[in-house]
């Protein structure tokens, strides 16, 4: 692994090795760029990845607080996780149960399509569905995705015969054990998937794609990586130009370093990518940094989410297999007589035991509780995931009053959900529960929404640099050599899982990197 | 994975202000287990009295009724060890047991439903609610409670162990599904 000098102004400083920054460091590192990486976490293995649920969810999950407020239910059900991510190498990719369906064509353009909405901001993407096409092609066979390119599925469970019975009974046609970035063979020097249902936990096979083991080992075996770990960027700094000039950030031992550099990445998951452009206020960009039209933290978007659980009178053990690896993909269409705009999947979905109750119930206490807890055995569930409605005002700014551990103000989350929303969460929880009754569940419940594990859009792409932060390519419209490069680019949210369309948008950007790198425009 | 039966007693040297004492089931599967039936779990903040209330509020708000005290005597265990730290928890925790009073321990279930129902909102209440459903359900005596088997990577996973022996609904056609990666041992 190589060692770069703090002073050394040649080198691109990517913040955050996750989907998009572990992705992006191999991709430029690969092409003879020099990459300082810095993660705020620490570096587990596959041997370290602890297989008891709350040890994991310890040693894996951002646990530094983030405030939340607004009308979204996650504020009474989830007061202390508004948003799930991880703090470790490899980022959410560790913690992620690896399904990867593309996009469709029209929800790149919702502003077109869905026309206008109330107290939507709706934006096109400003790229092509069949520009971005070639790169989800490419993302899936970096990250070997079952049913596509040759790569089989992966076997059905108990869990989802249950789920693919129902499915078929009330009429859906496209139902099947996912697009998973899991091998369902041996693959890319990575074992085959075992069924062990901790995808979640740290999958202990490396089956499961995960930076962590594939793009940042690769990254340093060129010699071109340097990655710092328990380093906390707390500020991004410019010179008299405007143009950004390094890093400043927290080292293991807690001491403040400054790493220079030729061009910096952002990619600490949205909420953390605008809480990080928000800190480096400074005279000249007393709103943040990319943030002249005050974009930087809106339009913040997850998924319209929420565990249906079907109880039945036999047994199914449901943690038997892959966590998520089913999906209905028949609601995923615009279809405006169901009552709202755009569209969902529906995913299979398992917990562990210990997760269940605060995780999945996390509404209720006593006798009826308990009676569904003693049928954790006969249990299946189903995890919705529908596309959220931007709004300009659903947005991540500083929580001055609340510190982390590092003595920064916190990012807090308002959202107020668009009553698209609560129709299109409404229908996808009527389709479960006939999906689960038409295979005999004697009851059928579900959660409110859920915390976001996919956190989008708060930099968002777009054509006119008012409508957003950075253009088709992650570079910021107000300052050259910034770019971001994970899911905060997202013009909007789409219904699909976001990590494939996160590794797309890096591998095309680090072709863009280059071509401006060699062209000197950065 | 601190969650064994009989509960730990190596702190009980440093002094400890209280203890929950129990005996497994005969017959219960965890008596097979364990290597003594009796089980004590002592306590470092809380008395033996606030050790019971606890233990009360805990099977309340989560009653099975064929569950061994002792899962519930670790939740007590654990909320006392984070007590020891935190002092405004400690000062929670005391003054939650006392406004439920000395006879909740004991009285029927109906009568401390309502009383919890009364403080539903209080941080006590939500303090314990969190602490029971995120701590029961993770301790040895749930796991086979519920029939539920945790870590399987050791096993080689549940592929050749059970993730596909549902009979009771029609198998998935395969162009839906996929092939197994290997085949049976
Ligand atoms: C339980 C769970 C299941 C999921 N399942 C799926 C799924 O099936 N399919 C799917 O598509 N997506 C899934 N996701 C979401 C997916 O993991 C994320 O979308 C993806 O990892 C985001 O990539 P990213 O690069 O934006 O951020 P991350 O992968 O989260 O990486 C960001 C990294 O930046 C670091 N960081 C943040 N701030 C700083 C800072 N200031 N300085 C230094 N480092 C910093 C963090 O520690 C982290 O390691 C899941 C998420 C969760 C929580
Ligand atoms: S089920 Fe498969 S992907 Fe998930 S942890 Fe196990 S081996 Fe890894």
């Amino acid at each position: 692994m190589a060692k770069f000098d703090l002073n050394d102004d040649g080198v691109v400083v990517i913040i955050g090795s996750g989907a998009g920054g572990g992705t992006l460091s191999h991709e430029l590192t690969r092409r003879g760029i020099k990459v300082v990486l810095l993660e705020a976490g620490k570096r587990e293995s596959l041997a370290s990845f602890s297989q008891y649920p709350p040890e994991a969810f310890a040693q894996l999950t951002w646990l530094d607080p983030r405030t939340h407020s607004g009308t979204w239910t996650v504020r009474e059900d989830y007061p202390t996780l508004p948003s799930w991510t991880a703090k470790t190498v490899g980022g959410t990719t560790v913690h992620w149960t690896g399904a990867t369906p593309r996009i469709q064509p029209w929800e790149m353009k919702t502003r077109t399509t869905y026309g206008e909405m109330k107290g939507a901001s709706l934006l096109d993407w400003p790229i092509e569905y069949d520009e971005l096409k070639r790169y989800w092609e490419l993302a899936e066979r970096r990250m070997v995705v079952t049913r596509r390119h040759g790569n089989p599925g992966l076997p059905a469970s108990n869990h989802f015969k249950v789920f693919y019975n129902g499915a078929k009974k009330i009429g859906y046609k496209r139902v099947h054990t996912n697009y998973m970035a899991i091998n369902s063979r041996p693959a890319d020097g990575r074992a085959f998937c075992i069924q062990q249902g901790f995808c979640v936990q740290g999958c202990k096979t490396g089956a499961k794609w995960s930076t962590l083991y594939t793009e940042i080992p690769r990254a340093e075996a060129t010699g071109n990586l340097d990655l710092r770990t328990q380093s906390m960027a707390t500020r991004i700094e410019h010179g008299p130009d405007g143009r950004v000039t390094g890093v400043v950030y927290l080292d293991s031992n807690g001491r403040e370093q400054r790493q220079k550099a030729r061009i910096v990445c952002v990619a600490c998951n949205s909420v953390e990518t605008a809480r990080l452009l928000l800190l480096s206020e400074s005279g000249k960009f007393p709103n943040g940094l990319a943030n002249s039209h005050d974009q930087v933290g809106r339009n913040y978007c997850f998924h319209v989410g929420g565990f249906v659980w079907g109880i039945f009178d036999k047994p199914i053990c449901a943690w038997r297999g892959t966590t998520l690896a089913g999906i209905v993909e028949d609601e995923t269409r615009h279809d405006p007589k169901r009552g709202f705009a755009g569209g969902y999947h529906l995913e299979l979905a398992a917990l562990d035991l210990p997760s269940l109750p605060l995780a999945g119930l996390p509404y209720n206490w006593g006798r009826d509780f308990a009676s569904i807890m003693e049928n954790y055995r006969n249990m299946a569930g189903i995890f919705i995931n529908g596309e959220d409605i931007p709004r300009a005002t659903n947005r991540i700014t500083l929580d001055r009053n609340v510190k982390d551990s590092y003595g920064l103000p916190v990012a807090h989350i308002h959202v107020d959900e668009h009553e698209n929303n609560g129709a299109m969460r409404a229908h996808a929880q009527q389709q479960s529960k006939a999906l689960f009754e038409a295979v005999g569940a004697k009851r059928v419940v579900h959660t409110r929404q859920t915390p976001a594990t996919h956190n989008m859009c708060t930099a968002r792409m777009s054509k006119d640099p008012r409508d957003g932060v950075t253009n088709a390519h992650g570079q910021t419209h107000d300052i050259a050599n910034l770019f971001i490069s994970d899911g905060s680019v997202m013009t909007t949210p789409s219904s699909a899982n976001p990590t494939l369309t996160i590794v797309a948008l890096a591998l095309r950007q680090a072709e863009y990197i280059e071509r401006q790198m060699s062209a000197r425009n950065i | 994975m601190d969650t064994h039966v009989p509960v730990d007693r190596r702190e009980f040297l440093k002094g400890s202000t209280g203890v929950l004492t129990g005996v497994l089931a005969a017959g219960s599967p965890l008596a097979l287990i364990a290597p003594s039936r009796v089980w004590a779990a002592d306590l470092r903040v809380l008395t033996s009295a606030e050790g019971a209330t606890l233990m009360a509020v805990t099977r309340t708000i989560a009653p099975h009724d064929g569950l061994e005290d002792a899962a519930y005597a670790i939740v007590v265990q654990s909320t006392d060890a984070d007590a020891v730290k935190d002092e405004s928890l400690r000062k929670l925790l005391k003054e939650g047991v006392a406004t439920l009073g000395p006879s909740f321990a004991t009285a029927p279930e109906s009568e401390r439903v309502a009383a919890l129902r009364k403080i539903e909102q209080t941080p006590f209440f939500q303090t314990m609610r969190v602490k029971t459903l995120g701590t029961l359900y993770g301790t040895e005596m749930a796991y086979r409670y519920f029939g539920y088997e945790g870590e399987a990577f050791s096993k080689g996973g549940y592929l050749f162990r059970g993730f596909n022996d549902l009979r009771w609904l029609p198998e998935v056609p395969l162009a839906d599904s996929g092939p197994m990666p290997v085949p049976a041992p």
